[in-house]
């Protein structure tokens, strides 16, 4: 009754405005009161010191007060997924036919950026940083965007990749281009290890289990020091080389063989356009296996494996290739990862990494390329963005967060675009596809 | 006439826990002919198909399809999906159970998945874009719109599942379960929430589905103009036993069945069936 999107119902709807603000104001006050309103402090004799900050308290209360009366105006005019939006057919035109031409722009964007920032290493090294995230994002997205398995410990798979690569190549002296085949299959290999376990599991059970799939291999990774030198890491990994030619300033390196001066950029540009090749060839290889059989059986089994099973699917094969295959494109992206530091330790794989290839993933709606590819520009880019911010920085990205699922709770994009179609593909809504229980 | 018999169920029964949900139940479909299954809510209709289907494995008992050959399958000691890929059992879902996100075209080309995975090479030959698995995905997409054309939902083939309206989501059901090109169907109340027009193209569907294709039809229904009109043989259970059997008309007149249903006469006892559906 006071929340109708309609112009008539906005009068009542001042009044539960107030009426909402307020409430939000009362529960700053009490919540802050405490936190806020009373310091307290160990005296130089062990006694208790105390002082009020009332001010303070008053000022925050103002602005929980304020925040809330321009979330809930923002709320009414922009409106909620269910609500009726008033924006005219026109622009809405205009933006559908923005929204095809943005990948290809950004594809071209990408393929600029060495060119446009040659001079910049620091945005270089940003870009081939994303680029490293849209990768991770997009290995996940096969397994927790279209197969709807909910996997916590991706992480694993981009450190079974990164040691595979490291071990080959200090050890056996194998070159990047032998082992990153070799990389991608083992963390396949591993993929499947962690399927099978949990094959029966669902949703907060397959979590739980995966996460702690993550640690495990970390884990191990710190322990088993003869192999993989423990928390020292692994160190003298060999850089790539463009199909054996070295990217050195000797006299067989590139740039000596094409009479160039040398430059370091020179290897950090090779890295770029590495990471931008592989990044497409998880896109592309996902993209393919969409509209082939094994693709829609993962996402039909994220709408309902009961379905599945009474159709003849094999829900287990299919599970086991969704991990097998999300592993072996997080594999690419470790050993990737390795040859560009050079250096790898258990640190870089913590339980972090795997819960910001995930927020990539969520933020950009699951199962959409695209909106992976920008949720892991706005995630990574913009948290570089806001290095100037200081302290303030993870609040703001944690605000931004919430505000971005408050408007777009499925993802920057959530529809859903079908794999096939007689006469016209349109994009499924949102509410109508599963998120999958795992 | 043993040869005519396509699925015979012995002795079957289902515990769960101390609960007996089925208990020693006998009954047998043959080649062709449509058989129902009925019965008071909860009396373990839907416990049956869930073991003919393989999602129960049941306590004791066999249910066996006889081959061509002489050989039979046991299904009682398959897979779920095994036995909608060997076995050619299909089946549909009391509560719908499309994949409401995928489109109506989608849903009826996931249910062609075992034939097309083969015809992609197990996805390496799917993945270079083979000529033989461009024209296996061609034949699928035909067989798709020959079954949206046969529920008449060809022109909604692009909109989601979810998005239909609930009678089109029962029909494209059955037309994803006949995809799977089965010799046996299994549908769990088709008529339920339909319409008395609905349900009279259904009896059509299904009446066409025997006659064209030849499939087995074993259904659920608590619709007993649907029941009464197109079923050759009728099993009635109470109670997870079986009470009576025969052709519809033999059934609708057994005291045991009238009393099952209401313990009273039959112009009441059909009422409360339909007033169950």
């Amino acid at each position: 009754m006071t929340t109708k999107p309609t112009p008539e119902s906005r009068a009542p709807g001042v009044v539960f405005i107030l009426k909402k603000a307020l409430i939000s104001a009362f529960v700053a006050l009490v919540l802050f009161s405490l936190m806020i309103g009373i310091r307290t402090e160990a005296g130089p004799t062990g006694q208790l010191i105390y002082w009020t900050r009332f001010g303070e308290l008053a000022s925050l209360v103002a602005i929980v007060f304020g925040g809330s009366i321009v979330v809930e105006l923002l709320r009414q005019w922009w409106g909620l997924a269910d609500k009726v939006r008033v924006v005219p057919p026109a622009v809405q035109a205009g933006l559908s036919v923005a929204g095809r031409l943005v990948a290809p722009a950004l594809l071209i964007f990408a393929l600029l950026v060495p060119v446009i920032f040659y001079h910049q290493r620091y945005l270089l090294d940003l870009g081939i940083l994303v680029l490293t995230y849209v990768m991770l994002g997009w290995g996940l997205n096969v397994v927790v965007g279209l197969a709807g398995l909910l996997d916590l410990g991706y992480v694993a798979f981009y450190a079974v990749g990164a040691y595979s690569f490291a071990l080959l190549s200090t050890n056996f002296g194998l070159s990047f281009w032998i082992c990153l085949p070799l990389a991608g299959i083992l963390a396949a290999c591993w993929g499947v290890m962690l399927g099978f376990p949990v094959l029966r599991l669902r949703g907060d059970y397959l979590a739980i289990v995966t996460l702690a799939f993550g640690e495990i291999i970390r884990l191990v990774i710190i322990n088993w020091q003869s192999l993989t030198g423990g928390p020292n890491g692994v160190s003298g990994i060999p850089k790539p080389t463009l199909f054996g030619i070295p990217l050195t300033p000797g006299d067989d390196g590139l740039a000596a063989r094409l009479g160039i001066p040398f430059s370091p950029t020179h290897r950090i540009v090779f890295l770029f356009y590495l990471i931008l090749a592989l990044a497409l060839l998880t896109n592309w290889v996902t993209i393919r296996l969409r509209r082939l059989p094994i693709g829609r059986a993962w996402e039909a089994l994220r709408e309902d494996e009961v379905a599945c099973r009474a159709l003849g699917i094999n829900t287990t094969t299919t599970k086991l290739t969704a991990f097998a295959t999300g592993a072996m494109f997080g594999g690419f992206a470790g050993a990737f990862f390795a040859t560009r530091q050079g250096f790898i330790s258990p640190e870089s794989f913590t339980f972090q990494e795997s819960a910001l290839v995930l927020a990539i993933v969520v933020l950009g709606g699951m199962g959409s390329q695209l909106g992976v590819a920008l949720a892991a520009l706005t995630m990574i880019g913009g948290f570089e963005l806001f290095r100037g911010l200081e302290q303030y920085r993870m609040l703001v990205f944690g605000i931004a967060m919430v505000l971005l699922m408050i408007w777009r709770p499925r993802g920057l994009i959530g529809h859903r675009a079908p794999t096939i179609f007689l006469k016209q593909s349109q994009a499924i809504s949102s509410d109508l596809v599963k998120e999958g229980h795992g | 006439m043993n040869g005519d018999i396509l699925l015979s169920v012995d002795h079957l029964t289902m515990r769960f826990g101390g609960i007996v949900a089925v208990n020693d139940l006998s009954l047998a479909a043959k080649r062709r002919e449509i058989t129902a299954l009925i019965g008071p809510n909860g009396a373990g209709k839907t416990t049956v198909f869930n073991c003919i289907t393989g999602f129960y494995r049941p306590t004791s008992g066999t249910i066996r399809m006889p081959q061509d050959g002489g050989a039979e399958i046991k299904l009682e000691r398959l897979n779920d999906f095994r036995i909608a890929k060997r076995a050619k059992v299909a089946r549909t879902f009391q509560n719908i159970r499309l994949f409401p996100g995928m489109t109506a075209l989608e849903n009826l080309i996931v249910a062609q998945h075992n034939m097309l995975m083969r015809a992609s090479g197990l996805t390496f030959l799917g993945l270079i874009g083979a000529p033989s698995w461009r024209s296996a995905e061609q034949r699928a997409i035909d067989l798709a719109k020959l079954w949206l054309d046969r529920i008449g939902l060809l022109d909604r083939a692009d909109d989601a599942a979810g998005n239909l309206p609930y009678g089109d989501q029962r029909r494209l059901e059955i037309a994803r379960a006949m995809c799977t090109e089965p010799v046996l169907l299994c549908l769990d109340e088709p008529a339920a929430g339909l319409n008395a027009r609905e349900s009279a193209g259904l009896n059509e569907l299904l009446l066409s589905i025997r006659s064209d294709y030849g499939t087995s039809i074993l259904l659920i229904e608590h619709d007993m103009s649907v029941v009464m009109e197109i079923s050759d043989h009728v099993v009635v259970m109470d109670y997870g036993v079986k009470i009576a059997e025969g052709t519809p008309r033999e059934v609708r007149d057994d005291p045991r069945v009238i009393a099952a249903y209401l313990g009273a006469d039959e112009q009441e006892a059909i009422a409360v069936m339909e007033s169950d559906a």
